[in-house]
């Protein structure tokens, strides 16, 4: 079953900016733990430290058999991810008035974030199958919306519109770079904005408060307001080279809200500076090119489609989340890669980097 | 074979590969231009803003709903409190100011030590409140050596205010502090961390009315932590009011008319089921709970053998005795078993098997008809009246009356009584029910047992000819300008079940108690207002031989005296149930309360009147 070729054939790049991003983000989750006198959060540093050991051995499990096997298993795998989710609505744990959390044993998993390489999965065996010329027509996208929608209601229960919201992205743009048929297209664009308006209606009080507070920041000056004032000033005196390690004042201060999860850029950017932020997302836009050449390398289309899909997912949720700390869209909360804490945000993105490798190392194997 | 993978040219593919590559450019773009202004552009002014780390959320508390009676007179509303605190950060050198501040206001230093330790987790940049509530001499000593004293500062603080002290405690409730699980729960949205919330009565009901929208401000701080300037300010939004449909003077009447005696009162308007007092004795003061109740405090209520927290009109039950009489005399002429007319002779007790029944009167009443045999509460006729109507005939009427089932009363923890059945008494016990039984239970002794609020809807419910209301506490509640967000309008819960002659008779037998020459409660008596009542004497306990004489009781083992009345007798205002606990018997421990609260309603109706006229 193993290969030697498939040695030669490791995709080290790959890796060694993995491991950056990932020395980036430990490094910063230290000052992040390090400040205040919360004590919990001092063992976060080395919580975050256990799952990446997790995470190695779950990306290594990701690339040593042939990624296309995961073609014939699409289906299970989703059903088992949708399977999850129904279970968190079932017997999750409530934190903060919302279930997100399974408990398996002393850990617990956050289908959501899983739901997401199931659907990316999913969604390239079926358009590996279809493509053609012309795009996609309605009738073709009933099943890509139907494999969507039932996760995303699922998630939206929670409630966790963030992660909801991210599905469709991923899903969306999968589906637009496949190509849909022109005129299909223009129905979708403008049943589009008649529906959107439709979604308002749906949302929850606070939800529909962040996207108003988003719009004028001053509506909300104890919540989210405040969140961004915080954010924005941690990051801008940060200035060029930043204050230095662990000496971040908003951080230390615990000025900044949830700084080790959603806000872990602010510390980054207060302590590192112009320096480190352009530096982080210049290793993030390295791991995008390189999902990118991966999908054009490879010969195989439901392995291309699939690296694409990876590679998306990792896009709009280093956007958003660097988006919404600099006050460049509402605050949701969505983890940035590899840096936020979270056992299940680590896993969902090793296991996206172990199939991109496995897809790389096997891109000279035809079928 | 439309699939482009299947074809040797991928360069569609490729190309929207390019397409996708250029997307990601262009929005890293966006985010390197938005670093760039942040972090550069206005690098500096954001690194001045996080040195002097000013800006600061403070909260608002908001401002509890006030609570009026039904005449608009105001019984609760918020006092300040000035709150004593710290914040670490601005408190530098610690020791230091700790030390000086022990000396100023006279508090041993390891006091405020232990407070910090314990709030450890707290931002060094939030307050921490070392002491809440504070005297004007130490707000005083704080202020003055305000200069010496950084980081330490008075805040204001509404803190709940309830003007009478002890009355009207039971249904108005106290506060306590929320708890980490009920601030988990979301279901106090507006509360956090150090809030109050209603534990009780009708700060508890009402909590989402009464609690308002707490408020805050973003500031801008200088290094001595002193407000330089106010960025944006949310308002706290004021609880909305509450009116209640209580006469804050009945209630307090009530409640000096039992003072000293554990006990309930209620007084009702008989149309509406609009409650005017609800006195239960002993009581409590609410003002004891603000700001929390110490250990001690909280112990000595509870172990209290007169149960000051129960609130004894709805939570405590009590055999009805005489009183249910008027339930087997309504159920006696409504099932022919009796009319006006017929009699029953009383030889001062009854003999039923081999066991003898005792009337009140030893003497005996000799033969009487129903009427008097209501106003001189005769044992023996009720005996033989009850024995032909059977336990469960007469179960029917009672809950029908609204005895043995909950009113219906906005309150927590109401308690439905007990009105037995053959039925609930095999599935109770396993045994059977027997014949003696049901005549203890037609004179409400034996198993039956009701609250002096179902007492108080029944004789509503006679007095206003027949509609059993639910009982309201709470006429409405409206926003502080004047919107009305809750109105109770009055509620028929059921008829009673009787004719109009059959109601008539009762009447006149009530009648009869309180005016006619043999009535039980003559000492209700008033020249000017014509009482209708029934007295009851509730024996705590069964006589083991029939020279048992109630004088040589303890006081515990004393029976429970009733009196329930409505007035005036031809067009009722007014309906009241009292019970004085081991207060012996109804007529002289129950009927002076009751009388003195009508008297007293009465005067202040004529009153509002005649300013009207």
């Amino acid at each position: 079953m193993f290969d030697r070729r498939l040695v030669q054939c490791f995709d080290w790049g790959l890796l060694a900016i993995t491991v950056l991003i990932a020395v980036f983000g430990l490094v910063t989750l230290y000052s992040a733990s390090a400040s205040g006198s919360q004590s919990i959060l001092k063992t976060l540093y080395a919580k975050q430290l256990i799952w990446y050991g997790i995470g190695v051995a779950v990306m290594v499990c990701c690339f040593v058999f042939n990624y296309k096997l995961l073609d014939p298993w699409a289906n299970v795998i989703y059903l088992a991810c949708v399977g999850l989710l129904v279970a968190v609505l079932l017997f999750g744990k409530y934190v903060a008035g919302s279930r997100r959390w399974l408990m398996l044993g002393p850990i617990s998993v956050q289908p959501s974030e899983l739901i997401k390489i199931a659907i990316i999965i999913v969604l390239a065996r079926y358009y590996s199958k279809e493509v053609n010329t012309t795009g996609f027509t309605l009738r073709e996208l009933v099943i890509p919306l139907l494999l969507a929608a039932v996760p995303f209601l699922l998630i939206v229960r929670q409630p966790d519109l963030g992660t909801g919201l991210m599905l469709i992205l991923i899903v969306g743009s999968m589906t637009l770079f496949i190509k849909i048929e022109k005129r299909s297209l223009m129905y979708l664009a403008g049943t589009g904005l008649v529906f959107v308006p439709m979604v308002w209606f749906f949302l929850k009080g606070y939800q529909k408060q962040r996207i108003l507070t988003f719009l004028n920041p001053d509506r909300d000056p104890l919540g989210a307001g405040y969140h961004i004032i915080q954010s924005k000033i941690a990051i801008g005196s940060g200035m060029i080279f930043g204050k230095g390690f662990l000496e971040g004042t908003q951080n230390v201060l615990s000025f900044l809200p949830e700084q080790h999860t959603d806000f872990i850029f602010s510390v980054l950017a207060e302590e590192w500076g112009l320096f480190g932020t352009v530096s982080l997302l210049f290793l993030f836009f390295l791991l995008l090119a390189k999902g990118l050449s991966i999908a054009y390398k490879c010969r195989n289309p439901f392995g291309s489609i699939l690296a694409v899909g990876i590679t998306v997912m990792i896009f709009w949720q280093v956007l958003i989340n660097t988006g919404m700390v600099m006050g460049l869209m509402p605050v949701v909360g969505i983890p940035l890669p590899f840096v936020s804490y979270g056992g299940s945000s680590i896993i969902t993105m090793m296991i996206g980097i172990g199939i991109l490798m496995n897809i790389s190392m096997r891109r000279f194997v035809m079928d | 074979m439309n699939n482009y993978f299947k074809s040797a040219d991928s360069n569609w593919f490729r190309q929207r590969l390019t397409g996708v590559l250029l997307f990601i450019v262009a929005a890293f773009a966006v985010l390197l231009v938005r670093l760039f202004y942040l972090q550069v552009i206005r690098g500096d002014e954001y690194r001045r803003l996080s040195e002097s780390n000013c800006i600061r959320l403070q909260y608002i508390s908001p401002q509890r709903g006030l609570i009026f009676d039904r005449n608009g007179e105001l019984l609760v509303d918020n006092r300040p409190s000035f709150d004593l605190s710290i914040i670490l950060k601005d408190a530098r050198p610690l020791t230091q100011t700790l030390e000086k501040l022990s000396g100023y206001i006279n508090v041993p230093v390891e006091q405020f030590a232990e407070t910090i330790t314990r709030n450890k987790s707290v931002p060094s940049y939030k307050p921490i409140l070392l002491q809440a509530d504070v005297g004007r001499d130490i707000m005083a000593a704080v202020q003055v050596h305000q200069y010496d004293l950084p980081g330490v500062e008075i805040t204001v603080t509404p803190c709940r205010h309830y003007i009478y002290e002890q009355s009207a405690a039971h249904l108005i409730g106290y506060l306590g502090e929320i708890n980490g699980e009920e601030l988990r729960s979301g279901k106090f949205p507006e509360t956090r961390g150090g809030d109050y919330i209603g534990r009780y009565g009708v700060e508890k009901i009402y909590e989402s009315y009464l609690h308002g929208t707490g408020g805050g401000r973003q500031v801008e701080v200088n290094v001595r932590g002193q407000v330089v300037n106010v960025l944006k300010t949310v308002d706290a939004g004021q609880g909305h009011e509450v009116y209640l449909t209580i006469d804050s003077a009945l209630q307090r009447k009530a409640e000096t008319l039992l003072a000293g005696r554990a006990g309930a009162v209620v007084a009702m308007d008989p149309d509406t089921g609009e409650i005017l007092a609800m006195a239960s004795s002993p009581s409590f003061d609410q003002n004891e709970f603000v700001g929390g109740i110490s250990k001690d405090q909280w112990r000595s209520l509870l172990s209290n053998p007169d149960k000051p927290l129960q609130n004894k009109t709805i939570q405590a039950v009590y055999p009805p005795a005489s009183t249910y009489k008027i339930i087997t005399a309504i159920a006696g002429l409504e099932e022919g078993i009796i009319d006006e007319h017929t009699e029953f002779t009383c030889y001062g007790s009854y003999k039923f098997g081999d066991r003898r029944f005792r009337c009140w009167r030893k003497q005996g009443h000799g033969a009487l008809a129903v009427e008097e045999a209501l106003s001189q509460s005769c044992d023996v006729f009720f005996y033989q009246l009850g024995q032909r109507l059977g336990v469960d005939k007469l179960a029917e009427y009672a809950n029908r009356c609204g005895l043995g089932v909950k009113t219906g009363l906005h309150l927590e923890n109401e308690e439905s009584g007990l009105i037995p059945t053959s039925k609930w008494k095999k599935r109770k016990t396993g045994i059977s029910w027997q014949a003696g039984e049901t005549l203890s239970v037609a004179i409400g002794q034996g198993y039956n047992l009701v609250t002096p609020m179902q007492m108080a809807v029944f004789m509503a419910a006679v007095a206003n000819g027949g509609n059993r209301p639910e009982p309201i506490l709470v006429r409405r509640i409206c926003s502080v300008n004047g919107d009305v967000l809750l109105e109770n309008k009055p509620r028929i819960v059921d008829r009673l079940p009787f004719s109009k002659t059959t109601l008539d008779l009762v009447k006149k037998g009530l009648w009869q108690v309180v005016n006619g020459k043999t009535g039980t409660a003559k000492i209700a008596h008033l020249k000017d207002i014509e009482i209708s009542g029934k007295t009851g004497t509730a024996q705590v306990f069964s006589h083991k031989s029939k020279d048992d004489r109630d004088d040589d009781l303890s006081d515990h083992l004393k029976p429970h005296a009733w009196f329930v009345a409505y007035a005036p007798s031809d067009h009722p205002r007014i309906a009241v149930s009292v019970i004085i606990e081991h207060g012996e018997h109804g007529a002289s421990a129950a009927g002076p309360v009751a009388r003195d609260l009508i008297q007293f309603y009465m005067g202040e109706q004529s009153a509002v009147s005649g300013q009207a006229s």
